[in-house]
């Protein structure tokens, strides 16, 4: 089946599910009115609560949910065929991940512009407010571990991307420099910026010595490296050491000093990215090698392939910008079906966009089953193939290979850097809060959070072992990141509900994507905690099998509180 | 066409420019914090000798004394003569 098909399907079930299904949704469900006086308006004090343009906003609200998640999670699943992976991308984010999202923006606009942390506190009480921290602290924590790992295996399998990405660093703070302290436009600089990047990045795919290959310099695969570790192992240890003290600094600096400049070259990066992606497949228009359907996996997709792809089909963490900070600048309470949906669909073009480029890259579909042997094996390539088949795509537009493999890279680096450095620094935050919730002040401590943050972050990603030693275990947390983002997002579908019952309206909508979710993220969980990770199941690791276990109470506690909420019969206690 | 490759380009500006936006205001509106302050000190306790002159600006400033105690996190106005709210 040709490519183009595939990317032409998917788009239209998307723009049906925007024009007929997000419409219902918010006529019939949450009867949007263009004269509700929004919290930008009410509450207007030109820094959190500004009313914002739509469009801007959408772009806003996109840049700041899309990142390296939704690249991920599809070359991962397409292990058991492109086919479940499509299947549940585009239907994940018309009926999940669309609804969700816009939900979220809706329930924050009716409430003050507050956040599902705030609102899940006022209706359940405290007790939900420490399970929601503590959820979103379990997801930093996976996010900071996988994409840890996810950058040290594309700087050791790409290392023409490594000084690049580390040019950015200086750039991004030139360009804070610039822009916050000369009061300079910032297109201009951050487009230089790209450029300087890209450049340098041409520059050392065609020049061995600009790339930084710490496994090389060992003496190749089979070489010896510190502590008596193999030179892989070394390289491991080596990248996630600095990256573990760059996130340290970058997390403790103000924003405008390398967070947001590098947000500014990151959503061209995302532009540019998207661009060459769907033009060159169009130019080369290739055929989908991949099975459409894996015959014998050593894995049942049911249910990881709903834990998998989180990002892309529904994610929690979108509700947390949805209500953190777009809500706080809608114009309008109609624009909030195209911020709100249009932004998860922004999401799903990314998540569809990654299952061409892996399932067209290989030549056979002999290859692709040689590639993708087993679920372990597809954990440990799926990133790297997305690299590669995302440069042939870019192929069609006459970018030579090695430079284009090298862009990809750099592109899915960035985000993750960008991710992990965001989120070291919100688990900061939530320790802080913790710390202040718990009488322990020395954890409100900007240092002391922040160390048990990254050292806590480094351990993770270090301690379980992988197929290439030391350091490289880190893909094994990547359903339990799906788990705890899937956790956040029933939490949050389960608040709209709550709200959509008050008013007496009909939360079918809401309440098969919570159920659906919650189900599946359960029965993956049984599984992998019980069956696999246990001391009784298939291959026991203890600190898989802690992470596990305390996920999966949280999902029963979820569980037991969403039904106990949703049977009460409760005066309002959010407002209409 | 130009024009509108004009108003895609300022539109996407705008995407670019609303956390930059923020930051600047937040900025400001902590410096506009600080200023009160010294202004109003003597409310917190902090003898100022100037006081009885910045107090006659008071009126001028009632809106944005009302925001800038709300978020010192006093819910009510400290002043027990003229209140805001």
């Amino acid at each position: 089946m040709p490519g183009i098909l595939v990317a032409f399907i998917g788009m239209l079930v998307f723009a049906l599910g925007y024009r007929y299904y997000s419409r219902f949704v918010a006529e019939k469900i949450f009867r949007l009115d263009p004269n509700y006086v929004t919290p930008a308006h009410r509450y207007k004090d030109g820094i959190d609560f500004v009313p914002t343009n739509k469009f801007v906003l959408w772009g806003h609200h996109f840049t700041s949910v899309a990142g390296a998640a939704p690249i991920l999670g599809p070359a991962i699943a397409v292990y058991w065929g492109w086919l479940p992976a499509f299947l549940w991308v585009i239907l994940g984010t018309v009926f999940a991940a669309g609804v969700h999202d816009f939900g979220t923006l809706v329930l924050s606009v009716r409430n003050k512009g507050q956040s599902v942390g705030t609102l899940a506190h006022r209706l359940v009480g405290q007790r939900a407010k420490i399970l929601f921290l503590f959820i979103i602290l379990i997801l930093v924590l996976m996010v900071n571990a996988v994409f840890a790992w996810v950058i040290s295996n594309l700087f050791i399998s790409y290392p023409a991307s490594v000084l690049p990405v580390f040019i950015q660093i200086p750039l991004a703070i030139w360009i804070g420099y610039a822009v916050y302290k000369r009061n300079k436009k910032m297109l201009l600089p951050s487009i230089l910026a790209l450029a300087i990047m890209y450049l340098t990045a041409v520059v050392a795919s065609k020049v061995d010595f600009l790339q930084i290959d710490l496994v090389q310099y060992m003496g190749g695969e089979g070489g010896s490296g510190l502590f008596g570790l193999g030179a892989v192992s070394t390289a491991f240890l080596i990248w996630i050491v600095i990256l573990m003290v760059y996130v340290y600094i970058a997390s403790t600096l103000p924003v405008w000093k390398l967070l947001q400049p590098r947000d500014f070259i990151n959503s061209h990066q995302l532009v540019v990215g998207l661009g060459i992606l769907y033009l060159g497949l169009l130019f080369t228009n290739p055929e989908m090698t991949a099975p459409i359907t894996n015959e014998n996996p050593d894995t049942p997709w049911l249910p990881l392939l709903f834990i998998t792809i989180a990002c892309g089909a529904i994610s929690g963490f979108h509700g947390l910008v949805s209500s953190g900070t777009s809500s706080k600048q809608l114009n309008k309470e109609t624009d909030a079906r195209f911020v709100g949906y249009a932004g998860a669909v922004g999401e799903g073009v990314l998540a569809l966009v990654s299952i061409i480029a892996v399932a067209t890259f290989f030549t056979s579909t002999d290859e692709f089953m040689a590639t993708y042997a087993s679920f372990s094996d597809a954990n440990a390539v799926g990133l790297g193939t997305f690299v590669e088949g995302a440069a042939g795509l870019a192929g069609g537009l006459a970018i030579p290979p090695d430079i284009a493999v090298t862009i990809v890279s750099i592109i899915v680096v960035s985000f993750a850097a960008t991710t992990l450095d965001t989120s070291v620094r919100l688990m900061r935050y939530i320790i802080a809060e913790l710390g202040i919730e718990y009488r322990l002040p020395a954890l409100t401590k900007t240092h002391v959070a922040t160390t048990i943050a990254v050292v806590s972050s480094a351990a993770l990603v270090l301690l379980p072992e992988g197929p290439k030693g030391f350091g490289s275990g880190g893909y094994q947390l990547w359903p339990l990141f799906g788990t705890a983002n899937q956790l956040l997002a029933v939490i949050s579908l389960m608040l709209i509900a709550v709200w959509l019952k008050r008013l007496g309206r009909n939360y079918a909508v809401v309440i098969i994507p919570m159920v659906f979710v919650m189900f599946m993220t359960l029965y993956a969980m049984i599984q992998q905690v019980l069956f696999e990770w246990s001391w009784m199941g298939s291959a026991p690791n203890t600190l898989l099998f802690i992470f596990g276990a305390i996920i999966l109470i949280f999902a029963l506690w979820i569980i037991i509180t969403a039904f106990s909420v949703l049977t009460k019969k409760e005066e309002n206690s959010l407002e209409i | 066409m130009l024009d509108q490759m004009k108003k895609i380009l300022q539109l996407y500006e705008e995407m670019l420019e609303i956390p930059h936006r923020q930051e600047i205001a937040r900025e400001l509106r902590n410096e506009d914090d600080v200023f009160l302050l010294l202004l109003y000190s003597e409310m917190v306790g902090i003898p100022n000798p100037v006081f009885y002159y910045t107090l006659e600006l008071y009126p001028f400033m009632l809106e944005k004394f009302h925001d800038w105690h709300l978020r010192m996190g006093m819910e009510k106005s400290p002043l027990s003569g003229i209140r805001c709210c």
